[in-house]
């Protein structure tokens, strides 16, 4: 079968593959470049990164499936990630991810039927400071509120 | 006291581009340790500087280095440990983007020690921010012969690998992280007998030290010891929680945890009253008013059965309800667990059932002995710390807390004015049931 990920990707996972002692120390960062790719980590692009690294394909999807930023199913074009943890929940972090997703109509860690954003509860993001803290796809929000919310969902398309 | 020191130039802009770091004495330190001194004497220096390991467990930093053998011929590693996750904990995040280079100083100096010439950043993978700044900050050092071969025309090399986590709590855990270094599941390795400094990564002698610890080096060889003990010498602490000025905040070890909360960190909300702290992430035994006056150090915090840890403060106040915290950090540790020892796997099941009853107002009156007797029984019997890590705070909230929770069993409902996050606590995770 001919490979989903692109040659300048392989030709990455090969780069990395150098960088460790062992190849399968490149395995993260291979995923990582697999679901950039993708989008998600489909079979095809697993097996891809299982050739690539001379790995079993069970070994790559037993790690792929251990770790919470990895998807084996299709994501929203946009990844809400909202903070849930101690700070947060100390600061209404639970009340914006329930304004979040009545606003989209979807559940915690669903995605909208146009496949717009994914909402995602995750653990401390490290930001308790700036709490109720959520990340916008790579972008950090700070001390977010309903009203930017409501701003957030008018304008991510 | 004589100002911060790690803290010192956080916010200037462009502190990740080198120019900017070299303007303010930065490498000054490293090209000192590297032309200068032996690696015996940094570590020697590092020993006397009474720096202990920043990632939570406290350990020696320059008996660790020494601990790690030196054969000649025999591969090792530094290991960075910037997988920061314990909830309260914002220290590392906040020294990996705004001031990168200070822990890249930190990184070439302890390789140096001890005589590494390859070195991993395991970077957690939700610090996109902190990746870009430090990629950049390494790329632009490197491009200028702080890394790489023949460093400041030493002959000493190294070079420096970043490496992204990808959502695991548990890789915090140093023998975990090395498991998801080397490309598998992020599960605990068994020590004693070996610990990573003799056989770490691909069994090999490795160095595994936080980003703190490390950020805290420069400064050690930059001003020496007693100029850096006049410091305090100093700690980073994280605040948050409910007080109007959260943050990081570089004092003296041994603050008292009142002046830190209060004057630090700006006290309580207008008209909230002060009812309970963790003070070293929610893995730490949850303490109350009463415990206010004690210096937030190692001895002192672990004399009242609680820790330092990351020394992350998270403050609550009279609106806060505990059984609800509790439950939300039981919750955090059953979905983290990966699964390798029976005590955490379904003992953090277990409490996390029996807290959803009593806070959905079906609790049973021997329900609190039952979460005693299951926070007993897994205390001492974990693989690792993750799961060690429920019973200190369960069980101290039921000493301290515990009509909180016979009030939830009786009544089926919570008696607190309905405050921030009180609401939502009681109904529990909003949209789950929807």
């Amino acid at each position: 079968m001919a490979p989903v990920l692109s040659a300048a990707g392989l030709a990455e996972i090969a780069r990395l593959r150098g960088l460790y002692a062992h190849p399968q120390s490149a395995l993260l960062p291979a995923l990582h470049l697999a679901q950039g790719e993708v989008g998600y980590l489909s079979p095809a692009a697993m097996r891809d990164v299982a050739d690539a690294l001379g790995l079993p394909l069970t070994e790559v999807m037993a790690v792929a499936t251990f770790y919470s930023m990895f998807h084996t199913e299709r994501l929203g074009r946009h990844e809400i990630r909202v903070c849930t943890n101690l700070s947060c929940h100390l600061n209404g972090g639970d009340r914006i991810l329930d304004h979040l997703c009545s606003r989209l109509g979807i559940r915690p860690g669903g995605t909208t039927p146009d496949g717009r954003v994914t909402v995602e509860p995750v653990e401390c993001l490290a930001a308790c400071e700036e709490a109720p803290v959520m990340l916008v796809d790579t972008e950090r929000r700070a001390r977010v509120t309903p009203g930017a919310i409501d701003e957030l969902v008018g304008r991510l398309r | 006291m004589a100002g911060p020191l790690l803290t010192k130039h956080l916010g200037q802009p462009d502190r990740e581009r080198l120019e900017t770091y070299l303007g303010t004495g930065g490498y000054q330190a490293a090209a000192t340790a590297l032309r200068e001194l032996r690696p015996e004497q940094i570590a020697d220096m590092v020993e006397a500087s009474g720096l202990r390991g920043r990632g939570g467990a406290g350990f020696p930093t320059g008996r660790k280095w020494k601990l790690t053998p030196k054969r000649e011929g025999e591969v090792r590693y530094l290991v960075v440990n910037a997988d920061e996750g314990e909830p309260g904990t914002f220290k590392d995040r906040t020294l990996l983007e705004q001031d990168p280079h200070q822990m890249l100083e930190g990184v070439l100096i302890a390789a140096y020690a001890n005589q590494v010439h390859r070195a991993y950043v395991y970077l957690r993978g939700e610090f996109f921010t902190a990746f870009e700044r430090l990629d950049r900050a390494l790329g632009e050092a490197t491009a200028r012969g702080y890394f790489g071969k023949n460093i400041l025309g030493t002959g000493f090399d190294l070079d420096v690998v970043i490496h992204r986590g990808a959502g695991a709590y548990i890789c915090g855990e140093e023998t975990a992280l090395l498991e998801s270094l080397e490309g598998r599941r992020g599960f605990p390795r068994l020590k004693p007998p070996y610990y990573p400094a003799v056989r770490g990564l691909y069994n090999q002698p490795t160095v595994l030290n936080n980003v703190e610890t490390l950020a805290h080096i420069p400064h050690i060889i930059g001003l020496g010891v007693e100029g850096y003990r006049s410091y305090g010498p100093p700690i980073l602490y994280s605040v948050s929680g409910h007080v109007t000025r959260p943050g990081v905040k570089e004092l003296p070890i041994g603050t008292p945890l009142r002046e830190i909360i209060f004057e630090h960190a700006g006290g309580l909300r207008p008209g909230r009253t002060f009812k309970a702290m963790f003070p070293g992430g929610s893995s730490s035994a949850i303490l109350t008013a009463e415990h206010l006056d004690t210096p937030a150090d190692f001895e002192p915090l672990a004399k009242l059965g609680s820790m330092l840890g990351s020394s992350a403060i998270i403050v609550m106040d009279d609106t806060a309800c505990i059984p609800a915290v509790i439950r939300r950090t039981v919750h955090f540790y059953r979905d983290e667990s990966c699964g390798k020892c029976t005590p955490c796997r379904e003992g953090t099941v277990w409490v996390s059932q029996i807290l959803d009853r009593i806070l959905g107002g079906g609790g049973r009156p021997d329900d609190l002995d039952l979460l005693d007797g299951i926070a007993r029984n897994m205390t001492g019997t974990c693989f690792c710390p993750l799961g060690e890590s429920v019973p200190p705070s369960l069980r101290a909230s039921l000493k301290y807390f515990r009509a909180e929770f016979e009030h939830h069993i009786r009544t089926g409902a919570c008696d607190l004015a309905a405050g921030e996050g009180q609401v939502v606590a009681a109904a529990g995770i909003p949209g789950a049931e929807g």
